[in-house]
């Protein structure tokens, strides 16, 4: 009995020492998993997940404070590309955080804008030109559609419109063939 | 020469880990979806298998057998066990981070495999010494890598696959395992020749 | 001479019926100028060119329309003189079926030129060329209609070994470069000759599938005249077998020289540039006539009546074109190209284009519907024709799951969608369709990804400004209460008030002035126009102001939950 004792306790303190030691001499500093998720993320910067930007975000989900299924921007295949690298179940899209909807671009109607800059305040990238008292407009190319500059604008005139297709973007839709009825051959 | 060659030999592919041993499925199914992962988890687990069986082999010689306490032999390897792959992440995350990426996170899923046990205590029933431990242990990871990679070989393609809705996933997989299983069963007395 | 140069092979291709004899017939005719030309701004890979006229505008012909816009892209020029109906949205040559911007012109019959001088290559630099090529909206007419100012870079030996030229015009039906090389041999080589110089290349080797007897014949003495000028033997005519598709550019070169371009390299890193014929002809016409690229020949085949050649005008409806050449009763469809690589028309309104080298006219008669789509068996027939050397039904097994990036792994856009697989599938799997789909998938993938990026850097270095303006106006803010207490100090020396400690003096003195500059901001800042308000406008302002109520009550709670 005393030697059993003994025995474990000499091993847990040898290996207790041991991975003592390894984790201060192996320290590493900085988290590459951030990165990754942060790479995954859409860079809305909407703030629809409840998190101040996508970065934030990524960085929740890498602690495990925040579920994989609140980006709506990402929609479905984010969820599950994040699912892939985390090594997490899928889980459909929360709907708290809100719904994927078709990509947009804000656009200022010019005639009603009064030039308040709120929305310049508010625009996480930047896309948004303007000064006080001067007409603004957002340049389409950079923005991400994350709405933020729709609550602030004092006189609605911002609205989102969904980017059609053109001839640039427009895509080659999955092969799909009708299913015709078999005809009987006519003796 | 040649019983080692056999041991090796045995361990990989007649009596294969994960085919006929049916051990350490958690990580078979878990991360048998992508060739890369496969790949990564097959050495980690070489690794750490070579390894554990040295350090099982030491403790069960120097420490169980002298002091008579061989009832403790299962708690005393867990704990090796999990101190190895723990040392070993901790070394592998400083020096190499690169070599980190791709076993980073499967080590930790080793710690809880049952194969890393299950290899040391069946050198320990099979009275292996220590070099026939060390290959024992060697061979059948290699025979747990070999099985990891084509079964993720074949799952790559499962994912393309038209598979009828109610064995998509996991169901498909364990059929698959089972007639892989079936496969390995043809290898049965290969290392019978002596 | 053509028997003297040595033929490589390239693998896989097929051997459709070429059907080309109908189109051979008659000479090529210039149809009559349309009532109404839509000239497309978009004709060539790269950035949409930009408008450079306006409706009501009257242009010449050959006057530029539209600007290259960006490193890759090449100017679009009016057909004829007119004047300028619409700039504006219109059906597009195009499988979608979209619209995109387009000069509208209504020829005034007087097909009046600008003025037009030739350009001397030799006395310029080869920026300049290849910027007069640009903007004489010169692009490759094999029907990849890639701008050739970009392609007649000699690379970084500044030197070639061989220019191509790629007369095979595998794809069944069309004749449009036999008929040029038969009918403007001289022409072509000429455009070959400044293609040549300006690329220092040492031979030119000009690939004609052996189907085409009389183009041979005819370049043959037109490469002994070229010869015989030049004093060398440069210009060497070759035969190659006929075989789709030996007139891919990567095949030719292979059949030509036996070099096999690899995946990611450039065919100029091995000393080789590849041209069309047709290209060559408009490089001549464009350096040495100083005419604009602003038609093109286009073989009008499949179900008429009199296929034929017309040497057309960009911008006039292939519906004109048609018209021309019988179309039989039971024709339902414009295919622009051929069988193999062409793509089916919305309508046959849509206007020629750089890249339309053939108007197929199709029936359920001639191209019958596709077979119902079996499971892929894994023959390997596909893996046979392949001329890349690709593995197709890889491909399109992974097309088909929408797994991407395995089928990038195999290559997938070294495929150049000739139809070979699809052609001999005895499962009938549409396998083009397959990778286009998967093609246009990474490509949008791609750009979102970009954009991404873009968006992660600009959020990025709106955190750091922030920051540091957060930092500028702290520092400010510090030098200006500094300011300030020496003020209120210099106050307290005056009015002497022992009550107050000269601390608590000097806040006060702060916090008044701090809300005389409010007050002071608050009555600049009122809009200029509110005064004279009608009682609408006042009631419209009223409004404004209720539904602003309305949304600071609305953004409360969205505040909270960002907190």
């Amino acid at each position: 009995m005393l030697a059993a004792i003994l025995v474990m306790a000499l091993g847990a303190i040898v290996l207790g020492a041991a991975l003592g030691y390894a984790a201060v001499r192996f320290r590493v500093e900085g988290d590459p998993l951030v990165e990754k998720i942060d790479a995954i993320l859409p860079q809305t910067q909407c703030g629809q997940c409840g998190f101040p930007g996508c970065k934030p975000y990524a960085q929740a989900i890498a602690k495990g404070e925040a579920e994989i299924n609140q980006c709506p921007p990402g929609g479905d295949e984010g969820i599950h590309k994040l699912a892939d690298l985390l090594g997490r179940e899928f889980k459909p899209l929360s709907a708290e955080h809100g719904v994927e909807k078709p990509k947009s671009v804000a656009v200022i109607d010019e005639q009603v804008c009064i030039g308040c800059t709120l929305c310049i305040q508010a625009c996480p990238v930047d896309a948004i030109i303007g000064a006080a008292k001067q007409m603004h407009t957002i340049v389409a190319r950079q923005c991400t559609g994350c709405e933020l500059c729709l609550p602030p604008c004092p006189v609605n005139c911002i609205s989102m419109q969904p980017i059609g297709e053109s001839v640039e973007n427009w895509k080659w839709k999955y092969p799909v063939f009708k299913i015709a009825p078999a005809r009987r051959e006519a003796a | 020469m040649t019983s080692y060659l056999f041991i090796i030999l045995g361990a990989v592919l007649v009596n294969n880990v994960v085919f006929v041993r049916i051990l350490g499925l958690c990580p078979f199914m878990g991360v048998s979806k992508k060739l890369e992962t496969a790949m990564g988890m097959g050495a980690a687990t070489t690794f750490v298998l070579t390894m554990a069986c040295g350090a099982s082999y030491v403790i069960d010689h120097w420490m169980l057998i002298p002091n008579q306490v061989e009832y403790l032999r299962t708690l005393s390897f867990i704990v090796t066990i999990a101190a190895i792959v723990q040392i070993t992440e901790l070394v592998i995350q400083k020096t190499s981070p690169l070599l980190h990426q791709v076993l980073g996170i499967y080590l930790p899923l080793i710690t809880t495999n049952c194969a890393v046990l299950g290899i040391p205590l069946l050198n320990v029933s099979l009275r292996h010494n220590f070099l026939e431990s060390l290959l024992f242990g060697f061979g059948s990871a290699v025979g747990f890598t070999l099985a990891l990679i084509l079964f993720a070989g074949i799952r790559e393609r499962l994912e393309a696959a038209d598979i009828p809705i109610h064995f998509r996933g996991t169901a498909i997989a364990m059929i698959t395992a089972g007639l892989m299983s079936l496969a390995f069963m043809g290898f049965a007395g290969l290392d019978k020749y002596k | 001479m053509s028997a003297l140069q040595r033929l490589f092979n390239f693998n896989g291709g097929v051997k459709p019926a070429y059907n080309k004899e109908a189109s051979i017939g008659l000479p090529i005719a210039v149809p009559p100028t349309p009532t109404l030309l839509v000239i497309p701004l978009h004709q060539s890979i790269g950035g949409m060119p930009r408008p450079l006229v306006k409706a009501g505008e009257r242009v010449l012909k050959g006057q530029r329309i539209g600007g290259a816009d960006g490193n890759v892209s090449s100017a679009v020029h009016a057909s004829t003189s007119g004047t300028v109906v619409a700039v504006e949205m219109r059906l597009m040559p195009h499988t979608s079926g979209l619209t995109a911007l387009c000069v509208v012109i209504e020829p005034d019959g007087r097909d009046e030129w600008i003025p037009r001088q030739p350009f001397d290559f030799r006395s310029a630099t080869p920026t300049q060329s290849r910027d007069y090529l640009r903007d004489a909206g010169v692009v490759g007419l094999g029907g990849a209609v890639f701008p050739t100012y970009l392609k007649l870079n000699p690379g970084k030996h500044g030197r070639l070994d061989t220019l191509v030229l790629n007369g095979a015009e595998c794809e069944p039906f069309i004749t449009c470069d036999d008929m040029l090389m038969r009918e403007r041999a001289e022409t072509v080589l000429k455009g070959a000759v400044i293609m040549r110089e300006m690329l220092g290349a040492g031979q030119v080797l000009v690939g004609i599938e052996d189907n085409k007897p009389e183009a041979i014949a005819a370049m043959e003495v037109a490469a002994q005249a070229a010869n015989a000028a030049a004093g060398d033997a440069a210009i060497k005519i070759v035969a190659v077998p006929t075989r789709y598709p030996a007139g891919g550019a990567k095949q030719l070169i292979r059949v030509l020289t036996g070099i096999e371009v690899p995946h990611g390299k450039r065919s100029t890193d091995y000393g080789v540039q590849c041209f069309n014929v047709g290209t060559a002809y408009a490089v001549y016409e464009a350096i040495t006539l100083g005419q604009p690229l602003i038609s093109r020949i286009v073989t009008i085949a499949g179900n008429v009546g009199r296929a034929r050649n017309y040497e057309v005008l960009f911008g006039t409806p292939m519906r004109d074109l048609v018209a021309l050449c019988d179309p039989l009763p039971d024709s339902d469809r414009v295919i622009m190209g051929g069988p193999m690589m062409g793509l089916r028309m919305p309508n046959d309104s849509v206007p020629v284009v750089k890249a339309a080298n053939c108007i197929l006219v199709g029936s359920r008669k001639l191209f019958p519907p596709p077979p119902p789509e079996m499971p892929c068996i894994r023959c390997g027939e596909c893996a046979k024709v392949c001329p890349s050397d690709l593995q197709p039904f890889e491909m399109y097994w992974f097309s088909r799951a929408r797994i991407f990036g395995k089928t990038q792994e195999y290559h997938l856009f070294d495929c150049i969608e000739c139809g070979c697989c699809a052609y001999v599938c005895p499962s009938h799997i549409p396998l083009v369709d397959y990778y286009r789909f998967a093609k246009s998938e990474i490509w949008a993938h791609e750009s979102e990804k970009e954009a991404a990026d873009v968006a992660r850097q600009r959020y990025e270095f709106r955190l750091l400004r922030e920051e540091r303006e957060k930092q500028e106006k702290a520092a400010k803010l510090a030098a200006k209460t500094a300011a300030g207490r020496e003020r209120a100090a210099a106050a307290l020396a005056d009015a002497d008030k022992p009550a107050v400690t000269p601390e608590q003096d000097a806040k006060k003195a702060l916090i008044a002035a701090a809300l005389e500059l409010a007050r002071t901001q608050k009555a600049q800042v009122q809009p200029e126009n509110i005064s004279n308000l009608t009682p609408e406008q006042q009631a419209e302002i009223d409004a404004i102001e209720a539904r602003r109520a309305e949304i600071r009550e609305m953004a409360k709670p969205h505040v909270r939950q960002n907190d």
